[in-house]
């Protein structure tokens, strides 16, 4: 019989603490808002030989839950493979490539073996977002791509550090293909230093309890996470769960692509099924299958909060491969719009499954876009080039306790939002206003939380901007007789000529000059329960704060509201709420 | 209420603490030298009970106290209820919901519920056209009618308090400063807050959050501080109120209303005060603090005597009050806390707590649920008799039936056995959070005493310590009552900030020099204003650092008000590479905040006034009690109990032993040595245990 659950639980938590002292770091460290404000990152630690997870910080951007088990993976048998060098003390790999194991090419991973006694006892892992990564537009969030080379720079796995020192050649090459690399270094070291503080940390873990102890516990700790996940799965009754979901369009080709999703809930194991599923798309909302898994993780792991995040919590969920769909791209299929928009999409099926069988854990559908809008160009008053983004947030879901959350961060992330300040002080931009997207939370019992709506200016004489957003066509779904969050708009004023993108949501190449604007508003997120069933007297406090108008309140929610003095009209609310 | 009358004469000073449950009193009377204590419970509704019940229980004078010194939650608790005054808010037109969208999370990394209340609700917020620019330029005036007619709005809506809150006033506060003075003319009170006044910070929601946490409230604790007052002096008292702030400092009553955000999160800081003067007294100048309550554990850092001060914390998910704060990080672990098995069989402790009410079993108040109080319980460390001898309703036996059920079947552990597990998992969970605000910040626990105080600090400390690395704990005198002790020693203390956001090759020199002189100036001058009888005045200044393009700072301190760049380009990089563990040649430094702290110092207070000399003996040997059967590792060991009001000042001894005071219990594990100084403090040398 193996290690006492005493010593288990105190590794679980001394591996846990060394994940979240990486993200600290990275954080901290970094130059690039995306990460250091944004915290678009991930830290883990990873098998020896499996790649399996170990171990990843609680603040690291959920999508990459499952993402860098799969590219450590990849990058032991290309290694075994004798396709990438091999491993020797203080090297760190550098690796973007989606098709192995990536989310976009802007995220890169970087990959360290961690040595104890002159052998591998693990690998240290990390994932930062780049601000840029090359390829036809600022910020690589291409809405039209329809080949990945269009999306940037794409790396295999390489040494970037060889035994501790900063291979200048390799570097020299990304600088030279990708937008301002003149603060990359920045952001290099501190991904460089996130791994040096894991090191640090783990060594003094396994000092202490002794590299078998701890060797053991990890695969513990597996069956462990494995058999915690089981239960959990019990909660669900045994049967077939269906849902659909829809992506406005893949920027390219205006059709919706549909996320059809069976899920099987048999003994102790859920299968997920995404056959009939849309066609591999031209534009860039393809998806690659490690964000496919990756989006099914975090999807149940929303549901599930306390199971540790570790490989063996994803035993008991088996995902089909959605071969021949969208969710299972192949080179040379674009994918930048995996990782912000379709993986919200997928974990939207995933609740909208389960949700009438888990009515006290799943919510209705979240905003689920990351709202990327980013505008690069010339800044005239700097003397030099930016690349911006504005990642908004929106409503989310209400649920059976409350409302859901008002301006909420994307599904697969935790991103803050960068201060207006900050924006208008780094880039050549005026907000004329950033504001609750007024009457967009979806009614229910209890409603969706509200979107955002702001609109900015551009000061430079020349900038280009593109969106990647989503709910564009359809709104998030509503659920338990909810109705669905509205959907996002974008309205671009270019000369004083307003417009709306075509595919609504995805756009690029946009030339903007000095006095032109960019308006956009948020998805609110799906209301929960019956809009008639809500209390009226939440109803009209929402009236009163003008979140909806009284015609909304009439239409929607049955409450019928005085314009006059704002009280409620007691005998038409129950005639209205009867039927 | 008079200003305090005595200039000559040494102060009595009274310090009161209200904590969640208990409200602490401790009175230094210098005339004779002796030091009366009290706790009483906390009477939440109105404090002000607490402490008039607190002050009668002590039995004093209050026409010879001269100065009370006051740390209250008034303000924490009107926030977390949200029970705060109707409070206005006047803003940048397009950005009224600034304070309700926050900065785009959510509570909790995975789950996609959470609840979000806005310090002012949306039919209060109010926009007026005005707007100036990233750079401080005005680019749409300020419309001064618009702001009457909003002004007349929110009266009409029965608004007590009200918030100016203009984007880019860090800038430039022109805008906010007209609009205030037009304000002024029709609002009746003072409760007046501009959003560029408590720190002038380029984070729009940071800094209306912050500014409407004042503004809402100022009343309330204005009438809190108005009773008691009253209360006071209708009992005798003619000295000068002053009251703790969340930056470990105390300020004037009379100063407190305006910056009333300062006070949230001040309970917590007091304890941390009261840690460096008992460390500085006694030669001990790193400390971690270690306080574990009935619920919770505070952790600090205190490097050089100074404790660490943040002024980017959060009081809860969403609530940032960016004013300079004792860095205090709270872990959800305490007596009190619950321990259970989890789906996989693994055993957890806390966050959930039993609370005071039903609190853990043996309280006999009917808690079912085995806690970490109940542990210690089991393993001897506990005395039973003082805790059980009150009530018949729980026996040990009882207790242990529940250890058996609820957890020793399940992990296969009898019940002591499983008592030990639940004390490890709790130390484990304490050590983490210890470890994130010391390791994680590049701070060697090896440099650091291990500072136990709280109820239940002394029982954990010595294994906590171990788990950490960390060579030496210090037990005070009177770990119970530390918080009060802290009101009594705190400082007069005044925090400066101001975003400059310049690269430092850039930096004019001199600017900076007058920079740090106005702020000292300015902090001397309020201090000076409250008419204390002090015996010196220090300033220290700081600046917060980045690399260009970062976003986060580093702090750095300068040992004096005219650094020239070469030295400060040098601290920043040292401090960088202590902290991160990489050099960055490539990229030049930014300077973003100048700050300044002034502090007016009382007379330091005499620690060895803590200890009851009374009942000292001479022979350690002669304050032991009893011996009672303690577990230890893997077995019971006869160890012997003593009493800490009978031991002797630098006694030694060895471990195994248990250490009782009326306030709380120190364990000394097999391995320790124990020693004490000639300030009435136990130190204990941790062994290999």
């Amino acid at each position: 019989m193996g290690i006492d659950k005493i010593t288990l639980s105190v590794i679980q938590a001394g591996l846990q603490q060394v994940c979240d002292e990486m993200d600290l770091t990275f954080s901290r460290a970094a130059f690039s808002p995306v990460i250091s404000e944004a915290n678009d990152r991930s830290d883990g630690i990873y098998a020896a030989e499996s790649g399996d997870l170990i171990a990843q910080g609680i603040g690291g951007l959920p999508v990459f839950v499952g993402t860098m088990e799969y590219s450590t993976r990849e990058l032991i048998r290309l290694i075994n493979e004798g396709k990438v060098d091999k491993p020797y003390e203080d090297d760190i790999y550098i690796v973007n490539d989606p098709y192995l194991g990536g989310t976009h090419l802007m995220d890169v991973r970087f990959v360290k073996p961690y040595f104890r006694k002159g052998k591998i006892f693990c690998w240290l892992s990390n994932t930062g977002h780049w601000p840029d990564i090359g390829g036809s537009v600022p910020g690589g969030f291409s809405a039209s791509a329809t080949a990945v080379e269009q999306e940037g720079l794409r790396l295999p796995p390489v040494k970037l550090f060889k035994k501790g020192k900063l291979d200048n050649e390799i570097y020299s090459i990304i600088c030279s293909n990708i937008r301002v690399a003149d603060q990359r270094i920045g952001d290099v070291k501190a991904q460089e230093a996130a791994l040096l503080v894991g090191e640090e940390r783990l060594n003094i873990l396994l000092d202490k309890y002794g590299d078998d102890i701890v060797k053991q516990s990890i695969a513990e700790l597996r069956n462990a996470a494995s058999d915690q996940m089981k239960s959990m799965i019990q909660e669900i009754p045994e049967g077939i769960y269906k849902s659909s979901a829809w992506v406005d369009s893949d920027g390219v080709v205006n059709e919706p692509l549909e996320i059809k999703l069976s899920i099987t809930k048999k003994k102790e194991e859920l299968e997920f099924d995404f056959s009939g599923s849309s066609k591999p798309c031209k534009g860039p909302m393809n998806s690659v299958l490690a964000t496919t898994l990756s989006s099914v993780y975090l999807a149940i792991r929303h549901i599930f909060p306390e199971v540790p995040i570790n490989g063996g919590a994803f035993i008991p969920l088996k995902v089909k491969r959605p071969l021949n769909t969208f969710l299972d791209a192949h080179y040379p299929r674009p994918v930048s719009g995996c990782a912000a928009e379709v993986s919200q999409r997928i974990a939207e099926a995933v609740f909208i499954a389960l949700v009438e069988v888990l009515p006290l854990r799943v919510t209705a559908a979240p905003a689920g876009t990351s709202g990327n809008f980013a505008l690069g160009g010339f800044n005239e008053d700097t003397n030099s080039d930016f690349v911006m983004y504005q990642l908004s947030g929106g409503g989310y879901g209400g649920n059976s306790d409350h409302d859901g959350l008002a301006n909420g961060c994307s599904t697969i992330g935790i991103s803050k939002a960068p201060p207006v300040e900050i924006m208008e002080q780094k880039f050549p931009v005026l907000y004329h206003h950033y504001a609750l997207h007024e009457g967009s939370g979806g009614a229910g019992k209890q409603r969706g939380g509200f979107g955002l709506d702001y609109k900015l200016e551009i000061l430079c004489n020349n900038a280009q901007a593109s969106f990647v957003m989503d709910h564009g066509r359809y709104g998030p779904q509503g659920a338990m007789g909810g109705l669905d969050g509205q959907v996002n708009v974008v309205n671009v004023q270019q000369s004083k000529k307003v417009y709306t993108p075509i595919h609504l949501s995805k756009e690029q190449d946009i030339q903007l000059t000095k006095g032109d604007t960019v308006h956009v508003k948020t998805p609110g997120g799906g209301g929960y329960g019956h809009p008639f069933e809500r209390n009226e007297l939440l109803v009209l406090k929402d009236v009163k704060e003008k979140k909806y108008s009284i015609k909304e309140a009439t239409k929607l929610f049955g409450v019928c509201i005085n314009e006059k003095d704002f009280e409620i009209d007691q005998k038409e609310t129950k005639l209205l709420r009867k039927n | 209420m008079k200003k305090n009358k005595t200039n000559s004469e040494k102060f009595n000073v009274l310090g009161i603490d209200v904590g969640g449950t208990f409200t602490d009193l401790i009175y230094v009377n210098k005339e004779n030298n002796v030091i009366e204590f009290a706790k009483v419970p906390t009477t939440s509704e109105n404090q002000a009970f607490g402490v008039m019940n607190a002050i009668k229980k002590a039995n004093l004078d209050l026409n010879k106290v001269k100065l009370i010194v006051h740390g209250t939650t008034t303000s924490t608790n009107a926030l977390l209820e949200r029970k705060l005054s109707k409070t206005g808010f006047i803003t940048t037109k397009g950005f009224r919901d600034i304070i309700e969208l926050g900065r785009r999370t959510r509570p909790n990394s995975y789950g996609m519920h959470g609840k979000f209340v806005p310090i002012i609700s949306r039919d209060l917020r109010f926009e007026v056209n005005e707007r100036i620019n990233a750079s401080g330029k005005v680019i749409t005036p300020l419309s001064e009618l618009e702001v009457i007619n909003a002004t007349k709005k929110l009266l009409k809506l029965g608004c007590e308090s009200v918030v100016i809150h203009f984007l880019h006033s860090y800038a430039n506060n022109k805008h906010e400063l007209k609009t205030l003075e037009i304000i002024s003319k029709i609002w009746p009170n003072n409760y007046i807050t501009m959003g560029h006044s408590l720190l002038s910070e380029n984070r729009e929601y940071e800094r209306g959050v912050t500014a409407a946490i004042n503004a809402s409230v100022q009343p309330i604790l204005e009438k809190y501080l108005n009773k008691l007052e009253k209360e006071l002096v209708s009992n005798g008292y003619d000295g000068e109120l002053l009251v703790m702030n969340g930056n470990g400092g105390t300020i004037s009553s009379k100063l407190v209303i305006e910056e009333a955000a300062k006070t949230v999160m001040s309970g917590p800081a007091s304890g941390v005060i009261a840690a460096a003067h008992t460390g500085k007294s006694s030669g001990t100048n790193n400390i971690i603090t270690y306080d574990m309550g009935g619920t919770s554990t505070d952790v600090a850092l205190i490097i050089g005597n100074e404790p660490s001060v943040s002024s980017d914390l959060e009081v809860e998910y969403g609530m940032p009050v960016h004013v300079p704060m004792v860095d205090v990080r709270t872990v959800g672990a305490g007596g009190g806390s619950i321990a259970k098995l989890n789906l996989a069989g693994l055993l957890e402790v806390g966050p959930e707590s039993a609370g005071s009410k039903p609190g853990p079993i043996c309280y006999g108040n009917g808690g079912i649920v085995p806690t970490i109080s109940d542990a210690n319980l089991l393993l001897g460390r506990l005395n039973i008799s003082k805790i059980i001898s009150d009530n018949k309703t729980v026996s040990l036996n009882y207790i242990k039936n529940i250890f058996n059920s609820s957890l020793g079947k399940g992990l296969g552990l009898d019940e002591v056995q499983t008592a030990q597990a639940v004390v490890k998992i709790a130390n484990t969970k304490m050590a983490g959070a210890i470890r994130m605000v010391s390791i994680s910040l590049g701070v060697d626990p090896r440099d650091f005493t291990l500072f136990a105080f709280g109820g239940a600090g002394p029982l954990h400390a010595s294994s906590l310590a171990k788990e950490l690395g960390i060579p030496k704990v210090l037990v005070p005198a009177r770990p119970g009552i530390t918080n009060a002790l802290g009101c009594v020693v705190a400082d007069l203390r005044q925090d400066f900030t101001k975003t400059l956001n310049v690269p430092l090759e850039k930096v004019n020199v001199i600017d900076l020099h007058a920079i740090f002189k106005k702020q000292k100036e300015r902090g001397e001058e309020l201090i000076k204003k409250q008419g204390l009888d002090l015996t010196e005045m220090s300033s220290s200044f700081t600046l917060d650092m980045q690399f260009i393009g970062q976003t986060h700072i580093l702090r750095i301190n300068l040992g004096n008000s005219k650094p020239n760049l070469k030295y400060i380009q040098q601290s920043f990089e040292d401090a960088y590479l202590r902290r991160f563990k990489v050099e960055l040649p490539e990229i030049k430094a930014n300077i973003v905040n100048i700050n300044t702290t002034v502090q007016g110092h009382k007379s330091p207070l005499d620690i060895t006034l803590l200890n009851n000399m009374s009942g000292k003996v001479l022979d350690v040997e002669d304050a032991i009690l009893e011996y009672r059967e303690v577990f230890f590792k893997d077995k019971f060991i006869n160890t012997p109990i003593y009493s800490r009001d009978k031991l002797p000042f630098q006694f030694e001894l060895k471990g195994p032993a248990i250490i009782e005071q009326m306030d709380t219990t120190t364990l000394i594990e097999p391995d320790d040595k124990v020693y004490g100084d000639d300030l009435g403090n136990i130190f204990i040398e941790v062994g290999d245990f």
